[in-house]
């Protein structure tokens, strides 16, 4: 049994927003694999719930007539990576959130809590800002598109408002075609782990595939929320693929990151991640737009 | 509260009262007298109260017995056939000798069970990633993974994709 003061198990989004507005302390669960967690450790014991686990409406994958791919947040991590639009267009996504947790989890857990919980460390969200996801919040007042960089207020904190719920996760086709894309977590185990840090890159090849057209380089777990280095990424376009483009992109890192030391790892060995993923994330990104490290 | 569900478990539909802060390992295990369910962890990260929801292996500690209106439950108890046989997944964990206490065994089974049927051929890092979802504190995995091979070869020589 669970210390849970109510339940309301909403029937679509009209209804889930309603409810939360009724309830100013209710907390909203959708897959469960974290607030039932919080529940048991104690950190949320007693809250009042506002279910969305079973509205169909939030849940799958399709694409738009324009290549748009739109992910409802309410799709698991193994619908996700198991789907044929995701495998085809953005692989990188499906394997980001298949290192969440275990194959268990990753039935139940979804898109959209890890993006929602605010949680730096959340495997989806480096990807999904690599990619400039647009988030889609329906509340009181209709809808509302926040690209992810934007979303994110601090630690465990997004924009996010009380009554409102993530409706639609959007990604435009110019920030998937012809980029190949690369996710790399650092953990002490290869499962049940949360990132000590995680590394995504996305990267978009001249013509030639000699050179860096378009660079997406970004990090969870090297700031309080996951983070582009967007200095990095202006200083390296055109450059050739090349020895001094790794050297470049890794010590750039360093200058935009913000990292602290918590038990998990020190300040001093994320930093050096930080180097060292993103040089090796880039270079795997860089085959898989098609390139050869030897160019 | 109090809230009256239908669901189907086993391959036999119920319409259970039940409270609706209660995790489905609860009603398994204490409506329905269904043990093979073990609870372990009680927050999802042993794997020893995995059961399939709809197909899918999921830890039942941590789902709200509410949310399984409508959905189709699986334990270790359905799998045994009409005059109580053993299914292949069961033979193979004994053969293997993959089971010593126990209690791991139920929650494994079950996710041998969404293996299986995926009807794929897994090379054995890639049925280590896919039981990672389950703690063995007696067998370190290698007789377990044994038994996961032979199931999988068997199943994949039958309906091979």
């Amino acid at each position: 049994m669970y210390d849970i003061e109510k339940i309301y198990q909403a029937k679509d989004v009209p209804d889930a927003v309603r409810a939360l507005a009724e309830n100013p302390d209710a907390v909203v669960i959708s897959g469960g694999s974290d607030v039932l967690i919080q529940i048991r450790e104690g950190r949320l014991a007693g809250c009042s719930l506002v279910s969305i686990h079973n509205i169909a409406e939030l849940k799958g994958i399709e694409m738009d007539k324009d290549g748009t791919i739109l992910i409802r947040p309410a799709t698991s991590f193994s619908h996700i990576t198991n789907n044929d639009i995701i495998k085809k267009y953005i692989p990188v996504l499906g394997d980001a959130v298949d290192q969440v947790g275990s194959p268990q989890i990753r039935n139940i857990g979804t898109v959209g809590g890890n993006v929602c919980n605010g949680v730096t460390s959340a495997d989806s969200a480096s990807t999904l800002f690599a990619l400039n996801a647009v988030l889609e919040l329906t509340g009181e007042n209709g809808t509302r598109q926040v690209p992810i960089g934007q979303f994110y207020k601090g630690p465990g904190k997004t924009v996010r408002e009380h009554s409102e719920i993530l409706t639609a996760i959007r990604i435009t086709k110019d920030n998937y075609d012809g980029f190949g894309g690369h996710y790399i977590k650092y953990g002490k185990r290869n499962a049940m782990e949360i990132a000590t840090l995680g590394c995504s890159v996305s990267v978009k090849l001249t013509p030639d595939k000699k050179a860096i057209e378009d660079l997406r380089l970004a990090y969870g777990v090297a700031a309080p929320t996951p983070m582009r280095c967007t200095e990095t990424e202006s200083a390296v376009k055109e450059m050739k693929i090349s020895p001094e483009l790794f050297e470049k992109v890794g010590k750039g890192a360093l200058a935009e990151v913000n990292p602290r030391s918590s038990w998990r790892a020190s300040k001093e060995f994320r930093l050096q991640l930080i180097e060292e993923l993103g040089k090796r994330a880039l270079k795997q990104a860089i085959i898989n737009a098609g390139g050869t490290l030897d160019a | 509260m109090l809230k009256v569900i239908n669901l189907t478990v086993n391959g036999k539909a119920h319409e259970l009262a039940v409270d609706d802060r209660e995790a489905l390992v609860d009603t398994l295990r204490n409506r329905l007298g269904l043990t093979s369910v073990k609870k372990g962890c009680e927050v999802g990260e042993c794997g020893a109260c995995t059961v399939l929801v709809n197909g899918e292996a999921m830890d039942s500690c941590i789902y709200l017995t509410v949310w399984a209106e409508g959905k189709n439950i699986m334990t270790v108890e359905g799998l045994k056939g009409p005059n109580g046989e053993l299914s292949p997944i069961q033979k193979a964990f004994i053969e293997e000798a993959a089971v010593q206490c126990g209690f791991c065994t139920p929650g494994l089974i079950m996710t041998a069970v969404e293996i299986v049927g995926t009807g794929k051929k897994y090379n054995r890092d890639e049925l280590r990633k896919l039981i990672s979802g389950h703690l063995c504190r007696c067998t370190g995995y290698e007789n377990i993974l044994n038994a996961m091979e032979r199931i999988v070869d068997e199943t994949y020589k039958v309906v091979g994709k």
